[in-house]
């Protein structure tokens, strides 16, 4: 008879856990204590190899999660209590769900004989979080419990990456059973994502790139998802193609900003020359992007020209908005590795020299100027000012949702992908503090800042104490312009200017919410303080709260207006009172 | 006609609506209906019919046979989105196969006496009925057929005396030798 006390394989639930994080390198683990995960807590007390970052709120912790997977490419793992302690986390996985981001959350759950109970701080987690997952598990039996969490970690960062869930009942991390390290059998049968393109398709693709006459490459977060490997191919793409590239939100930083086929992002506030290029061209090349309806602009009116090559891991991706003429299934950086190893034996650069002169007409249209003010800090002028201070530097941008977000996308120069974190598909108000968390714990040296805005950065503000807890020195760069920004600019343009509720009466006074929170407040009221001001938050390496006082009434632009197409963009110059209003006239409905 | 302010574009597309008949092999663990269901009520789509049962269970194999109507791109929407379901095996469209028979049992059951009752035996009679249950007022009839077959019964029971109807939805299976 085997004794089992023995047997180095026979632990507890809780103790499984932990042992799993460690066999998948886990370093880092953001959480929140509570009844139902306190053994693992117990554990977690007891080793020192992976660290755990005591948050304020769950969802700071899913956030900084997200943050800490998107700058490192690696699982972000999250340990929260049942109840209020998952749908606190709610926001969070949907937010990684949209964004593909792998998250790896486990919950406690009450014991398994409660369960359907309403016990204390129960919840059906699986239930309310199935539509917010990629896959989740309960674990009813702690034999399951190994199987489970290592299914977990490779269905969160396989294939079109996503949040996981494990839900694991209080008696089950008490339980005793055996664990093993991650294997093959581990994994449903069911669950094969494709990462090789079809060949045939790859060639149907070469034929239509290499006889473009007006190409454009449209590429999204997949790149960024496919690790640096894909953003390389995309660099080596374009030079080998010699085409223009525009990118999504979520794909700033894949092709260099300063890169000289950089037409800089499309959509709803991209610039005028990435629009209409999307529009007028006769091949599209569009990787890891999904059509978003912040892309396409009236989808009746999308690139009607075109014929379209769309790239995706996620076959659901394909024609869901959009019809496209060649979807070729697979990993971005492999699909891309073999495009190019095919186009460069076969097919010579197209000559398309008549598209870019055509493409410096638009540019010349300077679709991102703006009025400059001596007297006001103007919030594009703020991000300028702050990407010519962070320039050259090791520096990580997260940020909130609205304006500042955009202006940030548009007036922030991103060279390398993995940089830039925001909430694109889901726009989490909040998203950007704890984000840079993740952020500064996964690069500890480096300058990790959060473009913000006065009101999303009110949503987790409380984990300004989390930053100080852990000398996390994430600065805060607030654009205060005391209103909710996007809103107050869509009331503006599209509901007769009433300002309903997106006035922020009553905002804290930052610079002394910073002393309060034990970290640096820093103000900066007109241009003449703003480069001093920013020069200091990047030199203290503490925590900083920058309020940095903005015009209040701005309006972000270019802007495709309601109802309309990508060849319809109102831009700044001819943004007049009365051009906006015709514009918006009838009001048909995009925004 | 001006359409409201919006911060989405709100014009629907209006492709003819087709009506397809899905036949998916899952894993039959906990939870997996709730998914596929939560797919369907969670992106608006239709769901006409639904059978569901555990067909090997040595495997844990459940087949799910889902009527469905929608656009030809939310028909294609539906099956991507099902078939990248972590315990989803295979989706296949019956409808687009156009080598499948698809199969409805229903229990009828009827009230009444004299000439009804007569005329109500002989159209089951007709359409292939069986009783499974008879009192001196009432009959139960099972019938099996395709659903537009076992709506027409239906409809012919209801000026009989027609009490209450259970349809179990569709099965689907593919002609021929070959598995799914």
């Amino acid at each position: 008879m085997t004794d089992k006390s023995h047997d180095p394989n026979q632990m507890t639930g809780a103790a499984m856990i932990v042992r799993a994080l460690r066999d998948h390198g886990v370093q880092h683990l953001f959480g929140y204590p509570g009844g139902a995960v306190l053994p693992i807590y117990d554990e977690i007390f007891q080793q020192s190899e992976v660290e755990h970052i005591l948050v304020r709120h769950e969802q700071g912790a899913g956030h900084a999660a997200e943050g800490y997977a998107r700058s490192t490419g690696k699982p972000g793992v999250v340990l929260v209590t049942s109840g209020p302690g998952a749908t606190n986390m709610v926001t969070p996985l949907t937010d990684a769900l949209m964004d593909s981001i792998p998250l790896v959350c486990i919950t406690g759950q009450v014991p398994t004989h409660l369960i359907g109970n309403d016990a204390f701080q129960e919840c059906d987690t699986v239930g309310i979080t199935r539509p917010c997952t990629k896959h989740n598990w309960l674990v009813r039996d702690v034999n399951d419990l190994a199987k489970v969490l290592h299914e977990a970690f490779y269905v969160a960062t396989t294939g079109r990456p996503g949040p996981v869930l494990v839900d694991v009942p209080k008696d089950v991390q008490f339980a005793v059973g055996t664990y093993h390290p991650p294997r093959k059998s581990d994994v449903h049968v069911s669950y094969t994502p494709r990462v090789k393109g079809d060949a045939t398709q790859i060639r149907k693709a070469l034929s239509l790139l290499a006889s473009a006459k007006r190409p454009v490459i449209y590429s999204g977060g997949g790149v960024i998802n496919a690790g640096p490997e894909a953003s390389k191919l995309l660099r080596e793409l374009v030079e080998a193609t010699g085409f223009p590239i525009t990118s999504t939100l979520m794909g700033l930083g894949a092709y260099p900003a300063s890169g000289k086929n950089w037409l800089g992002m499309l959509g709803m506030h991209g610039t005028y020359e990435a629009n209409m290029a999307m529009h007028d061209c006769d091949v599209m090349l569009c990787i890891g992007a999904r059509f978003d309806d912040r892309i396409t602009g009236r989808v009746d009116a999308f690139s009607p020209g075109s014929k379209k090559i769309h790239i995706d891991i996620d076959p659901s991706s394909i024609n869901k908005n959009i019809r496209v003429d060649v979807p070729i299934i697979g990993d971005a950086a492999n699909v891309m590795g073999d495009l190019l190893q095919v186009f460069k034996a076969e097919a010579k650069k197209p000559d398309i020299k008549a598209w870019w002169q055509e493409i410096a007409k638009w540019r010349a249209r300077n679709s991102l100027a703006y009025k400059k003010n001596n007297d006001i800090i103007l919030p594009q002028y703020a991000i300028e000012r702050l990407f010519e201070a962070t320039r050259g530097r090791d520096t990580y941008i997260t940020t909130e949702v609205g304006q500042h977000q955009m202006w940030a996308a548009q007036f922030y120069g991103f060279e390398e992908p993995h940089r830039w974190m925001t909430s694109g598909g889901l726009g989490t108000m909040g998203y950007g503090l704890p984000a840079a968390l993740g952020v500064q714990v996964a690069h500890p040296d480096s300058l990790v800042i959060d473009i913000a805005g006065d009101a999303s950065v009110q949503m987790t503000m409380q984990e300004m104490s989390t930053a100080v807890q852990y000398e996390l020195p994430i600065k805060i760069f607030i654009l205060n312009n005391q209103y909710m920004g996007m809103v107050r600019q869509w009331q503006q343009l599209l509901h007769g200017n009433r300002l309903s509720h997106s006035y922020s009466e009553a905002l804290p006074d930052f610079v002394k919410l910073a002393d309060a929170f034990g970290c640096v407040g820093l103000q900066a009221l007109k241009p003449s303080d703003l480069d001093g001001a920013i020069k200091e938050m990047i030199s203290v390496k503490r925590p900083v709260l920058f309020d940095c006082r903005v015009a209040a009434l701005e309006n972000c632009f270019p802007m495709i207006p309601s109802g309309k197409a990508h060849n319809e963009m109102l831009l700044p110059a001819e943004a007049t009172d009365e051009a906006t209003a015709a514009a918006f006239a009838g009001g048909k409905a995009l925004v | 006609m001006n359409q409201p302010a919006s911060a989405y574009f709100l014009e629907e597309r209006h492709d003819p609506n087709e009506t397809h008949t899905l036949s998916v092999l899952v894993q039959n663990e906990p939870g997996v209906l709730a998914r596929v269901i939560g797919l369907f009520s969670g992106r608006g789509y239709n769901i006409d019919s639904l059978t569901v049962s555990e067909t090997e269970s040595q495997k844990h194999l459940s087949r799910i046979t889902i009527v469905t109507t929608g656009t030809p791109m939310v028909i294609e929407q539906i099956k991507h989105q099902l078939d990248r379901m972590v315990p989803v095996y295979r989706v296949v469209d019956m409808t687009i196969t156009g080598r499948s028979i698809e199969r409805e049992l229903a229990m009828v059951k009827v009230r009444g006496g004299g000439d009804h009752r007569v005329e109500a035996l002989r159209l089951a009679d007709a359409f292939r009925a069986r009783v499974i249950d008879a009192t001196t007022e009432s009959f139960v009839f099972e019938i099996t057929g395709n659903s537009t077959k076992i709506s027409q019964f239906i409809d012919l029971m209801r000026p009989l005396g027609l009490v209450e109807v259970a349809r179990t939805g569709v099965a689907a299976i593919g002609r021929g030798p070959e598995g799914m």
